[in-house]
């Protein structure tokens, strides 16, 4: 996007493509809607076929039902339908909402701190990881906001002058944690529609519909591409990558100050930053492959999501992984080197195979996390969509079983035994966490269906460069229209 | 419509539609040789280097972003410490309006506890810049702006997918329409048009 980058990789974008067939391949998905209900798929239903549009967004819309009945289950009956209670406070509502921040890491890592390193095949794929980062994010809020009790009086959280008197108590990392996950909100869904602007002008150049014409005309706010307002929109999209980096990393950090600033044993761990932002990494990519892969097969992106771009965020998945797989090794380290009784006794809550109710759960993380992400470093498997999908999957899984010990674990028994405890999740727990990933994937289809999830102009941008770097190479049409060939 | 000023469409510009960047960027800078000052480019993508030949340059918004990020360091350490009890307001019509501070003893900190409150204040500059980035390219650039001369251009239906528009505008001291699309015709364009303003603006 900026300045002079490195050659472009030629795998980056596979196929005869043109600025025109670009527009075609992705901004069609969107102005053409019967390719989203094109029968492809049998249902059990016998002579029903559907699409996968309408499967997926099916499956989305019931368990977004789910979610409506779980909150208002709760708000009707008080947060006691959940299973925290003395002396565990924080169960799966807090657990979910660290993994779905995590979950929300990958789109602005992706679209800024690649954006930052010059990273070119970040352009296929950011605008999806972007939309996952509001979405989760949105997921993510839910659940602090419910936690509180009475969500209707949420705005309590922020500053403002009030009868009362009273203000936030800035000390605490609850508050740092409402400003810094208010922020990210507000900062990538202005970075994600910044860069949809160019995409908006060219559906609506390209829409057939009066509709589709009024809307795009709106939403692009009347871009038309001059070469000023394109030399300050790159200023502004360097700057606000600047901005977002050290943004995306403040986030986790802080919400894991809310552990580490605690004197829970197995929480009050200087460790908890980077190793927690290095597993939101983690958990971000595992989630964008695992919507990369159906997607590109429904919509037929192999060109533009390659195999390259897989290869890629499996190893960047591999790094992050062996961070935390690191941070577990030191955790435990900690605890015995520490030679702290109630750390050693935590540590021994947490793994020990006898006289610890939980440890299924640590071995659980161990294996999803820390052991079938290691399959990564085969090429082969890197390039095989059904072992992608499966590592993802177990990744996701495995980051969620991390925060679980982290929280619910550490609580059940801290320093006094008289005040030992149990967990357990309630049917109303798991309403809610299921609700969440069902509104991830409903809000995901309507994303894919109504807005362009390729980001044209920066891939017409890697074709270009592609074409200055590899010359009018046989595998590859010139940038230029026909006409002008000619 | 009218306010007694005169709305009928006048002439706008000149343009001349390229099938490529290079060609565009080629022909901005026999164009600007020619002594053209008033020029612009409308492109699906950004081309590097067309700002430099057209010789514009603006770097206010770096600017911008800047102090609406010492904006937000400021306010945030502001808040947090008057809201601490910073100053001691005397004024009962502010106390009634929960205007007054409200200092907190924690754990025996300072009520002004410097560490502690940059969390915050770091988050609400990282907002206040990136409201800076966004609303000030959007307001440089004139944006959002529905309605346009350039618009009224053919070419410009495929400037925002493969065809790279070259423009002279009528704002140019060495304006003269039939000059300037006899020049145009000079480059090798795909086409040149004349462009008038829409009736009533």
């Amino acid at each position: 996007m900026s300045g002079n980058p490195t050659p472009v990789d030629k795998d980056l974008l596979v196929g005869q493509h043109t600025d025109a067939s670009l527009d075609a391949t992705i901004g069609d998905i969107i102005l053409d809607q019967s390719r989203h209900n094109e029968p492809q798929v049998k249902t059990p239903i016998k002579g029903l076929m559907s699409s996968p549009w309408q499967i997926m967004f099916g499956i989305g819309f019931l368990l977004v039902n789910v979610l409506l009945l779980s909150i208002t289950m709760l708000i009707w009956n008080g947060i006691g339908v959940w299973g925290n209670n003395q002396p565990v406070g924080w169960g799966f509502d807090i657990v979910n909402f660290v993994w779905w921040i995590g979950i929300g890491h990958a789109g602005t890592l992706i679209s800024a701190v690649l954006l930052l390193l010059r990273q070119r095949w970040r352009n296929s794929i950011n605008r999806m990881a972007e939309a996952m980062t509001i979405f989760a994010v949105m997921c993510a809020g839910l659940y602090p906001l419910l936690h509180t009790g009475r969500p209707w009086v949420a705005y309590w959280l922020f500053p403002y002058p009030n009868w009362l008197g009273m203000w936030p108590q800035f000390r605490s990392p609850l508050v740092w944690d409402v400003f810094a996950v208010s922020t990210y909100m507000t900062v990538s869904i202005l970075f994600w529609f910044v860069g949809l602007i160019p995409d908006f002008a060219t559906l609506r150049d390209r829409a057939k519909s009066k509709f589709a014409q009024f809307a795009f005309a709106g939403l692009s706010m009347g871009w038309r591409g001059s070469a000023k307002h394109w030399h300050r929109y790159e200023h502004a999209s360097i700057m606000l990558a600047g901005i977002s980096t050290p943004l995306v990393l403040s986030v986790h950090t802080i919400v894991s100050f809310d552990f580490a600033m605690g004197i829970v044993p197995g929480w009050n761990v200087t460790i908890f930053p980077p190793y927690f932002v290095a597993g939101a990494v983690f958990a971000g990519f595992a989630m964008v492959i695992t919507f990369a892969i159906p997607l590109r097969k429904i919509y037929k992106l192999e060109g533009l999501i390659t195999m390259k771009h897989f290869d890629w965020m499996a190893k960047v998945m591999l790094a992050t992984g062996l961070i935390v797989f690191y941070g577990y090794i030191m955790e435990v380290f900690y605890a015995y080197y520490s030679g702290v009784p109630f750390e050693t006794a935590l540590l021994h809550n947490r793994i020990a195979l006898k006289d610890a109710p939980y440890s299924w759960a640590f071995w659980t993380l161990i294996l999803t996390n820390g052991v079938i992400p290691q399959l990564m470093w085969v090429p082969k498997f890197r390039q095989n969509m059904t072992v992608l999908l499966i590592v993802s999957t177990s990744i996701s899984i495995g980051m969620w079983f991390e925060r679980y010990v982290i929280i619910p674990i550490s609580l059940t028994r801290d320093y006094v035994p008289g005040a030992f405890g149990f967990y357990s999740p309630t049917l109303w727990d798991f309403g809610m966490f299921l609700g969440t990933i069902g509104l991830f994937i409903f809000l995901m289809f309507l994303f894919v269906r109504f807005l362009p999830m390729i980001n044209i102009f920066e891939m017409k941008e890697l074709l270009h460069q592609k074409t200055h770097d590899h010359g009018h190479d046989e595998d590859h049409a010139s940038g230029q229209p026909e006409e002008v060939l000619s | 419509m009218s306010h007694g000023r005169d709305t009928s469409p006048k002439p706008f510009a000149v343009v001349a539609e390229f099938g490529t960047a290079d060609a565009l960027l080629e022909a901005a800078k026999k164009t600007r040789a020619a002594g053209y000052r008033d020029m612009d480019a409308y492109t699906p993508i950004p081309v590097h280097g067309l700002t430099d030949v057209m010789e514009w340059h603006d770097d206010k918004l770096g600017w911008v972003v800047f102090l609406h990020g010492c904006a937000g360091f400021s306010l945030g350490y502001f808040l947090e410490w008057w809201t601490s009890g910073g100053i001691a307001i005397s004024n009962t019509a502010l106390q009634v309006n929960g205007l007054n501070p409200y200092p907190m003893n924690v754990g025996g900190k300072p009520l002004f506890s410097l560490p502690a409150f940059f969390p915050p204040a770091y988050e609400l500059t990282i907002l206040l810049a990136a409201f800076g980035a966004v609303f000030g390219m959007l307001a440089f650039n004139g944006l959002p702006k529905p309605h346009h001369p350039l618009f009224n251009a053919a070419c410009m239906g495929r400037a925002s997918s493969d065809r790279y528009i070259l423009c002279v505008e009528a704002t140019d001291p060495r304006y003269d329409e039939d000059e300037v699309v006899e020049f145009m015709r000079s480059l090798e364009p795909l086409s040149v048009e004349r462009v008038m303003t829409s009736e009533g603006y």
